[in-house]
């Protein structure tokens, strides 16, 4: 009898050396960028004694700031955060449908779609903000369209998945009835991507809620506006209740949304 | 069902002529179809998987559309028809699936209301705006396939046999002229198999409707169809009786001969 051996190798030589090389530019990117940044070492050692003297500072948090500005502030960045997201929905819905492939077949309306959702996400909301600052000026307006913009690419895509996950077969059976394509929309995916919608946008509301607390930071409203202004007149108590609020007012919102979804699955 | 969804009378339901079918252009899956359904009761359609039974239907009420050929359906010609005047048409075919297609997030009674959706606006539908005719008629057929106390349990509460029965009800709801059920009992267990048949043989009776039934059980077809359409290689190879049909068809059907005893 003759016993073969076989060889058996994970990877090739050729693959090998291909992952050989990819860990080197790894290694040189990374070298490289920490050349590029040009870390500053007495800052960067600093840090800890910086970070103690700033806390030290906010300390005893001004509470007695809250009703004066805060609050009003902190109820304008939820509007913000709410309107923004429903505004979204008027944008995100149409091109949602545009993009899914089980209810759109042509490429081109795809590629309009897809355009649209790209260009929503590749802005970043304090850059949209900024734009609809300079042309609406400062204040509410700058912020809810900013929230608009930047959510109508994330609400869009994922709704647009969601709706081609749907099963076909309930969407097959309604067409069989003679139903209209509103009425297979309505009565066939509506109710099969309605707990991915919920979750989605309860997402992204919860996520602007966050980013509209930053926005006030270039001028768009909302409670960003007070934090800017107390940090740069160095009121570190006050900034400190700022940034209390806005974590209560997320954690808030966490428990809202994961109630919220857990009735509507 | 009230009086207005009165039984038709016809004496030509529906008509398939030369109907054709090829997924890849040169390898048709159906080869001139001709079948000429006059009479009401159930009609098998028999043969091997994958020998075009299931595009047979599906071409009839145009979910494929079929490459050449004409089903007369209603004074028209479905295989023509588009848009609105499809719609029309197909809300007087009501099909039967195999994995039931039901919306598995609405209610027993919202899935039977789905079969009204041809005969009303996508704004009605919207608003859940049946009219009381249609909500009286879902909830007989409810009590008429034995699910009457699960009207609202969602519908992916229900066991298979039970769906099949909403999916069956959902079918009837539309009024059609003629069934069409694909595989119906294949998922199903044999007795509940045989419950299902019965429903569609008392609904083609109640409604003086023909049934057009693709399944894979010989004995099960024989026991309820009036009439046996053996298929294979996308050519109808038996039309008759189920009394006439004799092993040396069914050897041509499905090939072979190990299977019969």
């Amino acid at each position: 009898m003759n016993t073969m051996n076989h060889q058996w190798q994970r990877f090739t030589l050729k693959q090998k050396l291909s992952r050989y090389a990819v860990y080197l530019v790894l290694i040189m990117a990374m070298v490289q960028s920490i050349q590029s940044v040009e870390v500053i070492p007495e800052f960067f050692f600093d840090a800890p004694e910086q970070m103690a003297d700033m806390f030290s500072r906010m300390w005893p948090i001004d509470f007695a700031y809250y009703p004066v500005t805060v609050h009003d502030a902190m109820i304008e960045t939820l509007n913000i955060a709410t309107l923004g997201t429903l505004v979204t929905l008027i944008f995100a819905l149409p091109l949602a449908l545009m993009n899914a492939s089980n209810i759109v077949a042509s490429p081109w309306v795809h590629w309009i779609a897809r355009f649209f959702l790209v260009s929503s996400r590749s802005v970043n909301s304090l850059v949209w903000a900024l734009l609809f600052v300079s042309i609406f000026g400062p204040g509410v307006i700058a912020g809810v369209l900013a929230i608009a913009f930047r959510s109508v690419g994330f609400v869009g895509k994922l709704l647009g998945e969601a709706i081609e996950e749907v099963n076909m077969g309930p969407i097959e059976a309604l067409r069989a009835t003679g139903a209209s394509w509103m009425s297979v929309l309505l009565k066939g995916y509506w109710p099969q991507i309605l707990p991915a919608f919920f979750s989605i946008v309860l997402f992204r509301w919860d996520i602007n809620v966050r980013e509209s607390a930053v926005l006030g930071l270039v001028g768009a409203g909302g409670i960003g506006v007070v934090l800017s202004d107390s940090m740069n007149l160095f009121e570190w108590q006050r900034v400190a209740v700022a940034l209390l609020s806005i974590f209560a007012v997320v954690i808030v919102a966490e428990i809202i949304v994961v109630n919220i979804r857990k009735r509507l699955i | 069902m009230s009086s207005t969804h009165a039984a038709v009378d016809r004496s030509n339901f529906l008509e398939i002529k030369g109907l054709q079918k090829e997924y890849v252009p040169g390898n048709p899956i159906l080869k001139g179809i001709d079948i000429n359904i006059s009479e009401p009761g159930i009609v098998a359609i028999i043969g091997p998987s994958g020998t075009g039974k299931s595009t047979l239907l599906r071409c009839i009420n145009r979910l494929i559309d079929p490459t050449a050929g004409a089903i007369l359906f209603d004074n028209a010609d479905l295989s023509q028809a588009k848009g609105g005047e499809l719609r029309k048409l197909r809300r007087q075919v009501g099909m039967v699936f195999q994995e039931y297609n039901l919306v598995e997030r609405l209610t027993v009674i919202e899935n039977v209301l789905t079969g009204r959706l041809g005969y009303m606006s996508a704004w009605q539908a919207w608003r859940r705006k049946f009219s009381q005719e249609d909500i009286n008629g879902a909830f007989e057929l409810l009590e008429a396939v034995g699910l009457s106390e699960h009207a609202n349990k969602r519908a992916d509460s229900l066991s298979g046999g039970q769906r099949q029965r909403v999916g069956i009800a959902r079918a009837v709801m539309q009024n059609p002229r003629v069934l069409l059920a694909d595989e119906p009992t294949s998922s199903l267990d044999p007795k509940t198999a045989v419950e299902i048949m019965e429903l569609l043989e008392r609904f083609s009776e109640e409604k003086n409707i023909p049934a057009l039934v693709n399944i894979h059980d010989v004995k099960l077809a024989s026991r309820f169809a009036k009439r046996m359409i053996g298929m294979s290689n996308g050519v109808v190879v038996y039309d008759g009786s189920p009394e006439g049909i004799t092993d040396e068809h069914l050897k041509q059907i499905y090939g072979g001969e190990s299977w019969l005893d």
